[in-house]
């Protein structure tokens, strides 16, 4: 068990229905600000972009995100250096690619990110067949590595990816990269098929943008991840109080289940 | 183990290689490399391929001596001529193998990636063949800088989407071919343009651009001339090289891939993980991934195949750089000796052999030269580059 994993036990025990906002570290000069907004709105769990130039399992918004980000000179230390000095009270859970911490280093990257305070890490591009050695280092520094399934899994696949998840699993709504859609698409069907297999808390996220959705998906799931949706409205300007109040909207119908 | 033989089952070529992909994409990779080995086993499908080259690729591709290039250089070149093959060069050999594969998979359309438009032109091709629907994307740049070709696909009946994120070129073609390729796995082959990407895509594109080693190691053989003592290609994502190197890896032929000094990802590049694959990459000192600049969009590439990055960590080939200005200079090169006007790539090829001549490659040394296209593609450019006004 990692920490992560006994924080997130936690929550659903207390008998939430976690909220992960997801923001993007550097996509704007105040985006701590905006972690702290978000905190202040409901969210029980963070996640926390590290830009990569080349994020493939991103839509255009993130993307949007990323490269505002890197132009202004956000990396993996920096990033770590301002979480380092929060106090959010809530877990962080960082989002990137393989390169930037294979770049940096497995251990020292993990070392990094877990001395700032982060908890667990999503890498989209790392397959289970290529997990190894990064979950080694991970397991040995307690952080959780959040693993995806997908609509396109195949059960006996499932259970593999579900034994080797730390934290939480993420159970992907739809066959898409981040963005913004309708409905909960294959939510309900991934989640059957996660729930079968781990007793683990099964978050859904992709392309759940909407209160409304987001109270869709709290009906099945342990938690709910919210990206694109707002990190649209941060790239469009939105002042701290106007992320509070959309992540309390999501908040108010994801207890409203 | 044979030095080009298959990877191993993650995928490796040594520490290079794998499958660096969103959950979402692994069942179609697992699907595709099943497919792929069991049709590659099956004489039918083999039969079917070769039949497809020959009747409709235009191969065998002659392999042609050079005597006034050989003179002028005090060497013995021969070239391969992968720009007689339909569209215009070896791109035609791997998207008849894929969309073949496409078809025997039961998917109806593919998507590719493509920079300069070669790729693209050759799967829009073979697709209007097989009568699959066919999307390429194509960075907003390429688009514009490349505009007959976004009109030759067009006219070949497929669509192109400008890709407007990152730099808007061929790193991005692909980003967004693989975001693509997420939302409709079950009906979609994506076409992949080099042997580069997750497993097994660089092993399969090199084994269907195996034929152009092959042929010419017989061809030469019929010839007189036997093994060459060197084998030259240019290097984007390193399809054409892969292809020639494979009909001479067991031999004692030396092996050069040439990569444009811009976007050379062996010279200048260090281990990294970039579009599902894990090889050598351009990129800074954060593992932000590098834009490549070259003179020719089809080299144009921040990284190179794994098989590459493999055979270059072992020794059994090396790789060199060559910069824009040596380019024209090798282009021009073959062009009046022999009549026959090389794409930029390619261009990168003659001009190391020009350079190498008396140097590196002693007087009468044999060079096979891979001449992966035709110039015709480039024309434009070249004169505005002549003119200074490039
Ligand atoms: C004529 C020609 N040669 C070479 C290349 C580079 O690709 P590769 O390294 O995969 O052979 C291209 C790519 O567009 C090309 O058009």
């Amino acid at each position: 068990m990692t920490t992560l994993d006994e924080r997130l036990v936690g929550v659903r025990d207390g008998g939430r229905r976690a909220l992960v906002p997801y923001l993007m570290a550097g996509a704007r000069p105040d985006w701590t600000r905006l972690l702290q907004a978000a905190v202040a709105g409901g969210a029980d769990v963070l996640e926390v972009g590290l830009p990569f130039s080349d994020p493939m399992m991103d839509g255009p918004v993130i993307q949007e995100a990323a490269l505002a980000a890197l132009a202004a000179g956000t990396t993996l230390d920096s990033v770590c250096a301002e979480l380092g000095a929060l106090d959010l009270g809530v877990p962080l859970v960082a989002m990137t690619y393989c390169n930037v911490v294979y770049h940096y280093g497995l251990e020292r990257a993990a070392g990094r990110l877990r001395d700032a305070g982060v908890l667990g890490v999503i890498l989209p591009d790392l397959a289970l067949e290529e997990l190894g050695e990064w979950a080694a280092v991970c397991d040995a520094g307690d952080l959780a590595t959040v693993l995806m399934v997908a609509p396109s899994t195949p059960p006996a696949r499932v259970a593999r990816l579900t034994a080797r998840s730390r934290g939480f699993v993420y159970a992907a709504a739809r066959m898409a990269v981040t963005g913004t859609a309708e409905g909960l698409g294959d939510g309900a069907a991934v989640l059957e098929r996660v729930r079968a297999t781990s007793t683990m808390p099964a978050y859904v996220g992709i392309g759940i943008a909407s209160p409304a959705q987001a109270r869709a998906a709290a009906e099945r799931a342990d938690g709910v991840i919210v990206g694109s949706a707002l990190v649209r409205r941060v790239l469009d300007g939105a002042s701290p109080e106007e992320v509070e109040s959309f992540v309390r909207d999501l908040r108010r119908e994801i207890d409203a289940t | 183990m044979s030095v080009m033989g298959a990877p191993d089952g993650r995928g490796r070529f040594g520490e290079f290689g794998g499958r660096f992909v969103p959950e979402a994409l692994v069942p179609a990779c697992l699907e595709l490399e099943a497919a792929f080995t069991e049709a590659w086993a099956d004489p039918a499908f083999v039969g079917e391929f070769h039949e497809t080259l020959r009747l409709f690729g235009g191969r065998p591709t002659p392999v042609t001596p050079l005597p006034r290039l050989s003179e002028r250089l005090d060497l013995r070149v021969y070239a391969k001529r992968e720009d007689l093959a339909h569209t215009g060069s070896h791109k035609i050999n791997n998207v008849v193998g894929q969309t073949l594969l496409t078809r025997r998979m039961g998917k109806g359309r593919v998507i590719a990636e493509t920079g300069a438009g070669q790729h693209g032109v050759a799967t829009a091709t073979a697709a209007a063949r097989l009568g699959l629907d066919c999307t390429v994307f194509m960075g907003e740049v390429d688009t514009r800088r490349q505009e007959l070709n976004v009109f030759r696909m067009e006219l070949l009946g497929a669509r192109v989407v400008p890709v407007t994120s990152g730099s808007r070129t061929l790193k991005d073609a692909v980003n967004e071919a693989l975001r693509e390729w997420v939302t409709c796995v079950a009906d979609t082959h994506y076409c992949i343009g080099s042997v580069m990407g997750p497993h097994p895509f660089p092993w399969m594109v090199r084994e269907f651009q195996r034929v152009i080693g092959e042929e010419a190691r017989a061809q030469l053989e019929d010839l007189g001339v036997g093994v060459p003592d060197v084998v030259v290609a240019c290097v984007g994502g390193g399809s054409n090289a892969a292809g020639v190197f494979a009909g001479f890896a067991e031999t004692r032929a030396r092996l050069v891939g040439v990569e444009a000094a811009g976007g050379s990802a062996i010279g200048h590049g260090a281990p990294g993980v970039l579009h599902g694959m894990r090889s050598m990459l351009l990129q800074d000192e954060f593992g932000q991934i590098e834009e490549a600049q070259s003179i020719s969009a089809g080299l144009d590439y921040p990284g190179i195949g794994p098989e590459h990055a493999h055979l270059a960590a072992i020794g059994r080939a090396q790789y060199v750089g060559i910069s824009d200005d040596e380019v024209l200079a090798g282009l021009t090169l073959l062009s009046e000796t022999e009549g026959i006007i090389p794409a930029l790539e390619t261009a990168h090829a003659v001009a190391w052999i020009a350079n190498a001549a008396g140097r590196e490659l002693a007087p009468g040394t044999t060079v096979l030269l891979n001449l992966s296209g035709r110039g015709d593609k480039d024309v434009a450019q070249v004169r505005a580059l002549m003119r200074g006004d490039g």
